[in-house]
């Protein structure tokens, strides 16, 4: 029997040839995420000092939708072919096979958005220290946002109107992030120290990468009875 | 356990059936006479004149939403860990009766900020997470709603409300703190208004109020749980053999 670390090492490998050879998946929440972005600035005019007050917050929340997004498919291809059900008998504990996922989610989805964060910071006129913690702030947010989505992404597995009652089941639970991750982005651009915001972020995902691979496994299990 | 037995339906639907009409009946008295002391008894406030008033319905309300989560997220665990049936009713029929609660602290509490803050909504931190609390039991209750079979949606429901109890702490503080950061002083000066140590004219009828609230829930809740055991058991032998159904 390989060891956990090879197979966590090897189911992360699969996910990712998967999703890179459908890369639409992957490019399908970037898109959204700059559209969602460069669509507010046509809403509330292009007033240089109003964008750079509102770019922590838009950007934020465009990268929490874009996630919420991308939740759908985490578990429903391998749900719909059987192999889920095949990880929930595997000999190894179920939530290090949903760290693992998360993990390739996260990869895939996460990863992207805070790579193509700093073209659109520079859409919304934020300066490089600014972006600078947005890039950090994003980078420990995202992993918080995957882990904590999928939850509801396990929830919500094989019911009807999945899509729209996964945002209603996690969106809530994804305000303090919002808070903490936008918040450090003003303190920077108005000259505070974003230690404490980014310490924060940082201590949620320690507890997001504790306890939601619990709740999502025993949630798998429940939708797969 | 002594009590276990009482978790069965069949033993349970009777007795709740008993302490309905007591339940209620103690609750109707105290709202009474909680709401005579409360409206007609209490001086009014030097500063906020009679508009504070609305604390005897909104502050009760206010912690009963919280409580109820409480409720709902304990009975949850204990359905998922000993998958006993009347837990998970219970965690059901909570979601309804502690939505209500919320939605009655949020308007009661933007009734109240239209004299004192001058609007409606103003983004104070406990109005805030209070509204966060609404979309976690609506939340709940969507999910339950959209799962046919009832266990299955009662167990991935108390796995929600549970996720959601470790939240509301996280949520509160978030909240809190961010409030501190973005709002002018104006607003969190004024709310200390309600902070300084209540008269006891005015504690009286608050607590009187408290208490009839949780005896409310007390009934709503076994109200609630009757109709759902019904639901669940119906096709059951006892529930067909009820006189009262026979009519």
């Amino acid at each position: 029997m390989p060891d956990m670390l090879s197979v966590i090492a090897s189911l992360i490998k699969r996910d990712v040839t998967t999703a890179l050879r459908r890369s639409s998946d992957i490019l399908n929440p970037l898109v959204f995420f700059a559209i969602v972005v460069s669509l507010f600035p046509l809403g509330v005019g292009p007033e240089p000092n109003l964008l750079r007050t509102m770019a922590p917050g838009v950007l934020w929340v465009a990268a929490l939708l874009a996630t919420m997004l991308s939740l759908g498919r985490m578990f429903s291809s391998d749900y719909r072919n059987g192999s889920l059900e095949q990880m929930v008998i595997a000999p190894y504990p179920l939530t290090l096979l949903v760290i693992a996922r998360v993990s390739a989610h996260w990869l895939m989805t996460g990863l992207p958005l805070v790579i193509m964060t700093p073209l659109l910071s520079i859409q919304l006129q934020l300066d490089a220290a600014a972006t600078k913690t947005l890039l950090l702030s994003l980078l420990i947010g995202t992993p918080t946002l995957s882990f904590i989505g999928s939850v509801g992404a396990a929830l919500t597995l094989g019911l009807r109107g999945g899509g729209v009652l996964v945002s209603l089941l996690v969106l809530p639970l994804y305000t303090p992030i919002l808070i903490f991750g936008a918040g450090a982005v003003s303190a920077t651009a108005t000259g505070v120290s974003p230690d404490a915001h980014l310490s924060l972020l940082g201590a949620l995902l320690a507890l997001a990468i504790t306890f939601t691979p619990m709740a999502t496994a025993t949630a798998l299990r429940i939708s797969l009875d | 356990m002594w009590f276990t037995k009482y978790a069965a339906p069949v033993i349970f639907y009777p007795i709740a059936g008993k302490f309905i009409p007591w339940l209620g009946g103690i609750t109707l008295v105290l709202m009474l006479i909680g709401l005579y002391l409360g409206l007609f008894v209490a001086p009014t406030d030097y500063q906020q004149g009679e508009s504070y008033r609305i604390i005897f319905v909104h502050v009760p309300s206010a912690w009963m939403s919280m409580f109820i989560y409480m409720v709902m997220a304990i009975s949850g665990a204990i359905a998922l860990a000993w998958k006993t049936k009347l837990s998970e009713i219970l965690a059901s029929a909570c979601a309804p009766i502690g939505a209500s609660f919320t939605l009655i602290a949020l308007v009661s509490g933007s009734l109240w900020g239209k004299p004192m803050w001058g609007t409606y909504w103003a983004w104070d931190a406990r109005l805030t997470s209070e509204l966060i609390l609404l979309f976690l039991y609506i939340g709940f209750m969507a999910l339950e709603a959209s799962i046919d079979d009832p266990r299955r949606a009662s167990r991935a429901a108390a796995i929600l409300a549970l996720v959601g109890v470790i939240n509301i702490p996280i949520i509160h503080f978030s909240v809190e703190w961010w409030n501190t950061l973005h709002q002018p002083a104006s607003v969190s000066s004024i709310s200390k208004v309600g902070k300084p140590s209540i008269h006891p004219s005015m504690l009286a009828p608050l607590f009187i109020m408290f208490i009839a609230a949780k005896f409310y829930f007390a009934t709503a809740v076994l109200m609630r749980m009757r109709a759902i055991v019904l639901l669940r058991e119906r096709h059951s032998h006892w529930v067909t053999g009820l006189e009262e159904l026979k009519s």
